[in-house]
C-alpha cells in the first residue's frame, strides 16, 4: 500500500555513509548471560527510579526492582540473582560520570518471576492495559527513552490522527530496527494494534527508509488484512526525527516547543511496539533490548539480543573485538552518539548500538578553523535554523538571541557539524548553551521562589509584630482600667477597708512587737551564753522586761478585742431599731439645746441667759432617757 | 502687529493645552514606586545573605537605583554584574569580594551536634530550617539559597556550607575551545612574515 502515499520534504538533510551493511549478515544473536548485571536507576528521561529491593535480596527474572518517582520508568531484574549492590557504578553518559545502580550477581537459573502471565489484550479495558504498559517499564527505544505510558496518557488526552510507527533508523551503522522488523514483524504490528487502540487513532502509518528492502517486505508480508500503509520514504539524515518524519509523512510541522500530539499525531519507534507486545501478551517487562555491535575493531559485526545491564566489553567481546584496533567506543550512532569513558558501562534500554572503531575509521576531530559564513549548515539545518548565527551567539553568551534565534528547536543532530568545512564542533556549542540557558533559568526560578518565601517571611514577622503591639495596647488598657476601677472602689468606702476592725490592727500590731521583742531577748540570751558581761546582764534583763510587758499588754488585748468586735457590732445593730419617734424626737431637740447652750457660751452670755438654756438641755436629756427606756428593748 | 500678536496668541494657547494634558497625565497615570527598583531586584540571586552590606536583595536594588555599584553580589557572581551592566547600560566591573565567587552551597546542620536553640531557624531569611526549641534542626535543602546567614548564630558551631554536588542531570557540555585566530587569507599571512 506503500505507493498511495504522498510525501513531503522536510529543509535540509544529509547523506552521510551508511556503513549498515557490516552488522546485517547474521541473524540477531543471543548475548551470553553476564556474570554481574549493571542496571541503572536512571534509563529515560524523568526521574530516576527508587530501589525496592536491598542488598543480599534473591532476585527473579522481571522481578521489580526499583519503582519509578514522578516522571519515570519502572526497573526490573534482568535475570535471576542476588542484588549485590546498589550505588555509584559506571554509566553510559557523555560525562563518563558514574550513576546509581542495581548490581546483580547472576544465578545462571535465568529464572522467571512466577507472577509474569501472559494476557489476552481482548479480555482487557483500556486502563488495564495501559497499567499493564506502565509496570513494564517501557520507556521510548529509539534514543531519547520518553516513558511509553506518558506519552500514551497525553496523547489520549489529545485527539489522535495518526500514529506512525517508527522503522525509519537514519542514523549510520545502526541496524537494530532494521534487524527487529525483519524478524519480529508480527510481534511490532501486535504491539502497534495495541498503541491504535489506546490512543483510537484513525490510520497507522509505518515508515521505513527505502535503504531496508527486506525489512519493508517483511513488514508488508506481516499486515495481512490491516488496513494499515508500510511507506517507503527516501534515505536521508535524520528522517528519523519525530518532527522530520511527521512532516515527510504529513507536511504538516510541529508547532517550536509543542508536541506532535498537538496536531493529532503519535510517533513511536518499531522497538517501543515489540515492548508494547511483549508486556500486554507475555506480561514480560522491558529487560532486554537489540544492540547493534558494529565497527571496524569488531571482527564480526552483528545484532544481539541483549540483557539491559550488560557490560559493554562483554558484547563487544562476543563480536569480537581486537582491542589493539579499538580506538574508541561510541554509544549509538555516529552522528548523535557519544563516546563511552568506561568500557564496564552497561547497555541501557536505550542503548541501540556500540561501535567500536579504529582510528582510521573515526579519526580524532580536526581542529576548527574561523567560520567562513560560507552557509552549508544551514542548507543542511533539518530544524530550518541558521547555525552560523547561532554559533556566533553562542560564541558571546548572548542568550537572548540564541532564544530569539530558537535554540531549543534544534535537534542536537549534527547535520550542520557534518557538513562544516571548517570543521566547527557547531552542536557542541549548541548542546553548551542549551545548558546554560536551562541553567540560568534554573537559579532564575529558585531566586524567584526564595524571594517569595523571603517576602512571605517578612509579611509574616510585620503580622506577629503587628500581633503582639495589638496585644500589648489591649493589655496596657486593661490595667488601666482595673487601676481606675480600683482607686473608684477605694474612694466609695475607705473607712470599711481599713478601719473595719481597729481592734484586730491593734492585736496585729501589738503581736509584732511581742515577737520582735522575744527575738531580740533569745539574741541577747544567745550572745549572753558565749560572752557573759554584766552589760549583757543588764541588756538581758531590760529585754526579758520589755518582752514580758509586750506580752501582757498582748493578753490584754486579745480577750478584750474578742470581745469588742461582737459587742461593738451587738449595740449598734440593737439600736437602730429600738430608736422610736419619740426618742428620735428627743434628741433632735437635746441636740439642739445642747448647741444653744454651747452658742451661748461662746457668746460669753451672763448667767441669767445661760440658765433657762440649761434647764431646757437637762430637760431634753431627761426626755430622751425617758423615750429610751420607753421603747421596748 | 496683528499677525505677531495672533502668534503669540495661538501659541500661549497651544502650550497651556498641553501642559494641561501633560499636568493630567503626570497625575492619572503616575508610576508607584521606582519600577526599575524592581527589575534590579528580579535580576538579583535573592540569597538575602547581606554580602553586599545592605540587609536583603531589595536594599541592594534600591541602593543600585540610587546609583550604587553594580559589582557587590558575590552569589549572583560575573553574570549578575553582565545582566546589571546590560539593564542600566554601565560598563560590567570584577566582582567586589575577597574570596571572589563561590561555588553554590547549602547549609548543612550536623544534627547529633545540634541542641535546639532555634538561633538559626530565626536567622534564616527564607524559613529553610526546620525545627522547634530543644528538638533537633534540619535544613531543607531545595529551599536553602546558600547565604550562610545561620552559620554565625549557632553556638555550637553545628552548621557549616557545604558545595552543591552536581550529578549527570546537572552536567553540562563544555563550551568547545574557542577556535584560534588563524590567518586564513594569504596577503595577511605575507604581511605577518
Amino acid at each position: 500500500m506503500s505507493t498511495h502515499w504522498t510525501l513531503h520534504k522536510f529543509h535540509g538533510g544529509i547523506h552521510p555513509l551508511e556503513n549498515k551493511q557490516q552488522s546485517t549478515t547474521m541473524p540477531i544473536q543471543q548475548a551470553a548471560l553476564p556474570g554481574l548485571l549493571v542496571v541503572p536507576l536512571l534509563q529515560h528521561i524523568g526521574q530516576p527510579a527508587e530501589p525496592c529491593v536491598s542488598e543480599g535480596e534473591h532476585v527473579y527474572k522481571g522481578q521489580l526492582i526499583a519503582s519509578p518517582a514522578g516522571l519515570g520508568a519502572a526497573i526490573h531484574a534482568p535475570s535471576s540473582g542476588v542484588v549485590e549492590r546498589i550505588g555509584a557504578a559506571p554509566y553510559p553518559h557523555a560525562s563518563g560520570q558514574p550513576y546509581n545502580a542495581i548490581e546483580i550477581r547472576t544465578d545462571g537459573k535465568d529464572q522467571w518471576h512466577p507472577d509474569i502471565r501472559p494476557a489476552n489484550p481482548d479480555e482487557l479495558d483500556d486502563e488495564q492495559l495501559l497499567q499493564r504498559i506502565r509496570a513494564a517499564g517501557i520507556s521510548g527505544m529509539g534514543g531519547a527513552g520518553f516513558p511509553t505510558a506518558t506519552k500514551l496518557r497525553s496523547g489520549q488526552q489529545a485527539s489522535i490522527d495518526t500514529l506512525i510507527i517508527n522503522g525509519t533508523e537514519c542514523e549510520p551503522y545502526i541496524t537494530a530496527d532494521d534487524m527487529l522488523m525483519r524478524e519480529r514483524a508480527a510481534d511490532i504490528l501486535s504491539g502497534a494494534a495495541i498503541l491504535q487502540r489506546l490512543l483510537d487513532a484513525r490510520q497507522v502509518v509505518i515508515a521505513i527508509e527505502d535503504n531496508k528492502p527486506q525489512a519493508i517486505a517483511a513488514m508488508q508480508a506481516a499486515l495481512g488484512t490491516r488496513p494499515w500503509h508500510v511507506v517507503s520514504i527516501p534515505t536521508l539524515y535524520p528522517s528519523g526525527g519525530e518532527r522530520q518524519l511527521i512532516k515527510v509523512l504529513t507536511g504538516k510541522e510541529v508547532p517550536s516547543g509543542g508536541l506532535p500530539a498537538h496536531i493529532g499525531i503519535v510517533c513511536q519507534n518499531v522497538g517501543t511496539a515489540a515492548a508494547v507486545h511483549d508486556a500486554v501478551y507475555l506480561g514480560r517487562p522491558l529487560i532486554s533490548r537489540i544492540t547493534t555491535l558494529t565497527g571496524a575493531a569488531l571482527k564480526q559485526p552483528m545484532n544481539v539480543e541483549c540483557l539491559v545491564g550488560t557490560p559493554v566489553i562483554e558484547l563487544l567481546q562476543q563480536a569480537g573485538l581486537d582491542q589493539t584496533r579499538m580506538n574508541r567506543v561510541i554509544v549509538g550512532g555516529p552522528m548523535m552518539g557519544f563516546s563511552l569513558a568506561d568500557l564496564n558501562a552497561p547497555v541501557i534500554k536505550t542503548g541501540n548500538c556500540l561501535i567500536a572503531s579504529t582510528e582510521q575509521e573515526m579519526p580524532a576531530p580536526e581542529p576548527a578553523l574561523p567560520c567562513i559564513r560560507c552557509g552549508e549548515c544551514e542548507l543542511a539545518c533539518p530544524a530550518g535554523l541558521l547555525p552560523q548565527q547561532l554559533l556566533f551567539y553562542a560564541q558571546g553568551d548572548d542568550h537572548e538571541q540564541l532564544q530569539a534565534n530558537n535554540l531549543f528547536d534544534c535537534i542536537e543532530c549534527g547535520a550542520c557539524s557534518y557538513v562544516c568545512s571548517s570543521k566547527i564542533p557547531l552542536v557542541q556549542y549548541y548542546r553548551s548553551a542549551k545548558a546554560d540557558i536551562r541553567e540560568q533559568q534554573q537559579k532564575q526560578i529558585k531566586a524567584e521562589h526564595a524571594r517569595q518565601r523571603f517576602e512571605f517571611r517578612q509579611e509574616r514577622l510585620r503580622l506577629e509584630e503587628e500581633r503582639k503591639a495589638a496585644e500589648r495596647q489591649a493589655r496596657a488598657e486593661r490595667m488601666a482600667k482595673a487601676k481606675a476601677a480600683k482607686e473608684k472602689a477605694d474612694a466609695a468606702k475607705p473607712a470599711p477597708v481599713a478601719g473595719s476592725d481597729p481592734s484586730a490592727d491593734q492585736l496585729k500590731k501589738l503581736k509584732i512587737e511581742a515577737s520582735m521583742a522575744r527575738v531580740a531577748l533569745t539574741k541577747a540570751e544567745k550572745q549572753l551564753a558565749q560572752h557573759d558581761t554584766p552589760e549583757l546582764h543588764a541588756q538581758v534583763a531590760q529585754l526579758k522586761a520589755t518582752a514580758e510587758a509586750a506580752q501582757q499588754a498582748l493578753a490584754a488585748a486579745e480577750p478584750d478585742a474578742t470581745a469588742a468586735a461582737p459587742a461593738a457590732e451587738k449595740p449598734a445593730k440593737a439600736a437602730r431599731p429600738a430608736l422610736s419617734e419619740a426618742a428620735k424626737k428627743a434628741k433632735i431637740e437635746l441636740a439642739m439645746a445642747r448647741a444653744a447652750l454651747k452658742k451661748a457660751e461662746r457668746a460669753e452670755a451672763s448667767e441669767d441667759e445661760l440658765a433657762p438654756l440649761r434647764e431646757a438641755m437637762l430637760k431634753a436629756e431627761q426626755t430622751l432617757a425617758d423615750a429610751e427606756t420607753g421603747t421596748p428593748e | 502687529m496683528s499677525l505677531i500678536l495672533i502668534a503669540v496668541i495661538t501659541l500661549t494657547v497651544l502650550s497651556l493645552i498641553f501642559g494641561a494634558i501633560l499636568g493630567f497625565a503626570a497625575v492619572r497615570f503616575r508610576v508607584e514606586g521606582n519600577p526599575i527598583v524592581d527589575q534590579i531586584n528580579t535580576l538579583l540571586p535573592q540569597t538575602q545573605c547581606g554580602q553586599c552590606g545592605y540587609p536583603g536583595c531589595r536594599p541592594y536594588a534600591e541602593a543600585i537605583a540610587n546609583g550604587d555599584k553594580i559589582n557587590k553580589c558575590p552569589p549572583g557572581g560575573e553574570a549578575t554584574i553582565q545582566a546589571l551592566a546590560d539593564l542600566l547600560d554601565v560598563e560590567p566591573e570584577p566582582l567586589d569580594a575577597v574570596e571572589g565567587e563561590k561555588p553554590v552551597q547549602v547549609a548543612y546542620i550536623r544534627e547529633e551536634e545540634c541542641i535546639g536553640c532555634t538561633k538559626c531557624i530565626q536567622a534564616c531569611p527564607v524559613d529553610a530550617i526546620l525545627g522547634a526549641a530543644r528538638q533537633m534542626h534540619t535544613v531543607i535543602v531545595s529551599e536553602c539559597t546558600g547565604c550562610d546567614l545561620c552559620v554565625e548564630p549557632c553556638p555550637v558551631d553545628c552548621i557549616e556550607m557545604r558545595p552543591v554536588e552536581g550529578d549527570l542531570r546537572s552536567w553540562k557540555w563544555e563550551q568547545p575551545s574557542p577556535i584560534p585566530d588563524l590567518l586564513i587569507i594569504a596577503t595577511d599571512r605575507e604581511d605577518q612574515a
